[in-house]
């Protein structure tokens, strides 16, 4: 496991291919041990693990939670949406209180783009970036890698279309580049108002004709479209934009015959997927991108630990200057 | 007391010229180029370093009222003195603004700390809320020497028309800044790929050109005098040099950051590299370089803006935009020079000779009779700049830990020395 070097895990963009394969090659280790009746492992026995979340989530702070303990780490939850940072302290304070109390692992949701770096930068922990902004959630993209590379047998040479609001989505940015790493061919698929400018820059192919950019997919991801962006602004309406960019029978039928459908949830069915293909075990992975997030965190989780230990160990050795 | 400066290599702005000679000063005057040493004259051996006029840097922020622990008069005039800047045009984004003739009173009391010549701008509307017009005529007696609600624009067409043709009437000197407030809101940087690829909020260059645009439509309609603060993008050229071509009263400026940086230097979300407006693209930045050489863009000035560390030190959106640029302007506007794109007298013009020109100052110039606002440099220096040795009260420097070339021997205003390098 010496191929994973990071001290954080703020984005996919710091992460070389190797290291994205070590963590999704410990990952699967870890859903085998999830199956299992007893799940407890002790790779985080003695750490202790802040879940700081700035905005309000049930399931990725869930999912953290889970695999922290499964880990053997004491776990705390910090939901900060609701405490001293509407007191007016700032987001360095709040970083450097947390600090004082030596968390070995820092999991940190945040509204702004790059607060998470600038949090890791003031902090002695490891941090791990649960979404920060629109900027990245990398432990989606390693879920959805470990999703379509269980599902397919590789996560190389694949189209994949990731559709829907694009612009606002932290989660088609790390997928975008954790993809384009990987070399897969990557298709965005968005009405224009939602599609980032320059985008076209990154490697990829846009679509603003859901039917085209779905032709031969392997994968067709969806995002969520939140609920503030469907007041006209952005779109015309909910039942436009289901019309034009839902994912339904009919549209699935441009991918491949077997191309999977996957969503990072939480979903709004019949906004921008059809209930029904969203419960389709054949071709739906969702539940999977679940059980896969657990995995994936506590693989993160070891190695960050795995190497804030090595650290701490030199600096103890006195090796280190 | 006269004083005589040989082995010069002089830098005029207005003719053009960097040629080796000898400039005399007496009684806070040029009194003589390429003459003899007068008998009982102090002779400044220069060794050939570079002497030319001080700079007129237009549009600096100095924390007083309100932001003292900012910037002062005097930690702002030390700063300019340092980096070869004998005439401050502050601006009156403090708080409270400058809009009353007592608040200008006030300022000027207070700018007598500084070693540097300071002039002060007032706001063109009442608390620069782009509503109701401040009291113009009052603020040109008390010593104003332009009007500018400096980085808000006005939303309210109508009531700045109002004050445009007010302002004509009186012959005042109006400083706008470029931008459709509707499409800068909420953004931190231009749109494009950088912007996509960390997440943030960004601005299409083109809101720059629809504020100028409307901007330019009302000079034509008040015929007001207009100077455009800063124009940092090729889609507003084409307008501003067909404002010039129609033979509208506007000039424009632009800061040395967007002439030396570009939206790629804010990297992994570094605050200091946050402007307003945000930086472009590598192309806009060559484009602009040009357009000073072109006398497109007639203005470089540092946009001189102290923030705090805490205001600094915070995600990147709600970050304060701005950095201090007093003791930096010079060498990274040599940074031009070195890469062979502007000549000394070329960035001179910008740096001094227009700024004073534009604004009724008799500084800028050497020539017989012109103040003796002088700086004294070697453009060769190599060094690397230490943002804490900086002498601002606020360090906020997009250049820390930067090559830079460039420094500056003696500063002198009225002839008096106010600077020396140790």
């Amino acid at each position: 496991m010496t191929t994973f070097r990071a001290r954080h895990l703020l984005g996919i963009e710091q992460l070389s291919p190797q290291e994205i394969t070590t963590v999704l090659d410990l990952a699967d280790r870890y859903v085998d041990l999830n199956r299992r009746t007893v799940k407890q492992s002790d790779a985080l026995a003695g750490l202790t693990q802040i879940n700081m979340f700035f905005e309000n989530s049930t399931r990725t702070q869930a999912s953290f939670e889970l695999a922290g303990k499964r880990l053997g780490a004491d776990v705390m939850n910090m939901s900060v949406a609701s405490s001293s940072v509407k007191k007016g302290e700032t987001l360095i304070d709040t970083a450097m209180t947390l600090n004082a109390m030596h968390p070995d692992l820092l999991v940190v949701r945040h509204g702004a783009s790059g607060a998470v770096n600038l949090l890791a930068q003031k902090v002695d922990c490891a941090v791990l970036n649960a979404g920060d902004g629109r900027h990245e959630h990398p432990t989606q993209a390693l879920l959805d890698a470990l999703t379509i590379r269980r599902a397919k047998g590789r996560i190389q040479r694949l189209t994949v279309a990731i559709c829907g609001d694009i612009a606002h989505s932290r989660v088609a940015r790390s997928n975008l580049i954790l993809l384009n790493k990987m070399e897969n061919r990557i298709r965005l698929i968005a009405p224009p108002t939602l599609m980032p400018s320059g985008v076209g820059e990154f490697g990829c192919e846009l679509f603003d004709d859901m039917r085209k950019g779905l032709e031969g997919a392997d994968v067709v991801m969806m995002l969520r479209l939140q609920k503030e962006r469907m007041d006209g602004g952005f779109i015309p309406s909910e039942r436009e934009y289901y019309h034009r960019y839902g994912l339904d029978a009919e549209k699935l039928s441009f991918a491949k015959p077997d191309a999977i459908v996957m969503h990072p949830g939480p979903m709004n069915r019949g906004v921008e997927i059809d209930g029904e293909i969203a419960d389709d075990i054949n071709r739906s992975v969702i539940q999977e991108q679940v059980e896969m997030g657990v995995a994936v965190r506590m693989a993160c989780m070891d190695l960050l630990a795995r190497n804030l230990r090595a650290e701490r160990g030199a600096k103890a050795a006195g090796v280190m200057a | 007391m006269t004083t005589h400066f040989e082995n010069a290599r002089l830098i005029d702005p207005e003719a053009g010229t960097d040629s080796l000679g000898s400039l005399t000063v007496d009684q806070g005057r040029i009194v003589a180029l390429n003459g003899p040493a007068p008998k009982g004259a102090t002779v400044t051996d220069c060794g050939g370093a570079c002497l030319a006029p001080g700079i007129v840097d237009w549009g600096v922020k100095i924390g007083e009222p309100g932001e003292r622990h900012r910037e002062s008069f005097r930690s702002a005039g030390l700063a300019a003195a340092a980096g070869g800047v004998t005439t401050i045009i502050a601006r009156p984004d403090t708080a409270p603004a400058i809009d009353t003739p007592e608040t200008l009173e006030f300022v000027t009391r207070r700018a007598g700390e500084a070693p540097v010549r300071i002039r002060h701008m007032a706001a063109l509307t009442k608390g620069r809320a782009g509503r109701e017009m401040t009291e113009i005529g009052f603020l040109l007696d008390a010593g104003a020497i332009a009007f500018s609600d400096v980085f808000h624009v006005a939303e309210n067409t109508k009531a700045l028309s109002r004050a445009m043709t007010y302002a004509r009437s009186l012959g005042a000197l109006i400083v706008g800044h470029p931008q459709e407030p509707g499409l800068s809101a909420g953004a931190a940087t231009t749109s494009g790929k950088f912007a996509s690829l960390k997440g943030l909020p960004g601005v299409s260059p083109m809101a720059e050109r629809i504020g100028l645009d409307r901007d330019l439509g009302l000079v034509e309609m008040t015929g007001a005098r207009w100077h455009v603060d800063q124009i940092t993008t090729t889609r507003s050229l084409a307008s501003l040099a067909r404002a010039k071509a129609m033979g509208l009263d506007v000039t424009a400026g632009i800061s040395i950051h967007h002439l030396t940086l570009n939206e790629f230097d804010v990297g992994d979300y570094r605050t200091f590299f946050k402007f307003t407006p945000p930086l472009r693209s590598e192309e806009d930045r060559l484009a602009m370089v040009q357009a000073v050489a072109d006398g497109v863009i007639d203005v470089i000035g540092s946009f001189h803006t102290p923030a705090d560390e805490e205001s600094k030190r915070l995600p990147f959106e709600e970050a304060a935009s701005g950095a201090v640029g007093l003791q930096t302007l010079l060498p990274a506007a040599l940074r031009l020079y070195h890469a062979g794109q502007l000549d000394l007298p070329t960035l001179f013009r910008a740096l001094s000779f227009n700024p004073a020109r534009r604004l009724g100052l008799p500084q800028g110039r050497l020539a017989e009779g012109a103040p003796a606002d002088l700086v004294l440099f070697n453009p060769d220096t190599p060094f690397v700049l230490d943002r804490f040795a900086l002498a601002s009260k606020s360090k906020n420097t997009p250049f820390d830990g930067a090559r830079m070339e460039g420094k500056v021997l003696a500063t002198y205003v009225a002839g008096s020395l106010v600077h020396e390098a140790r």
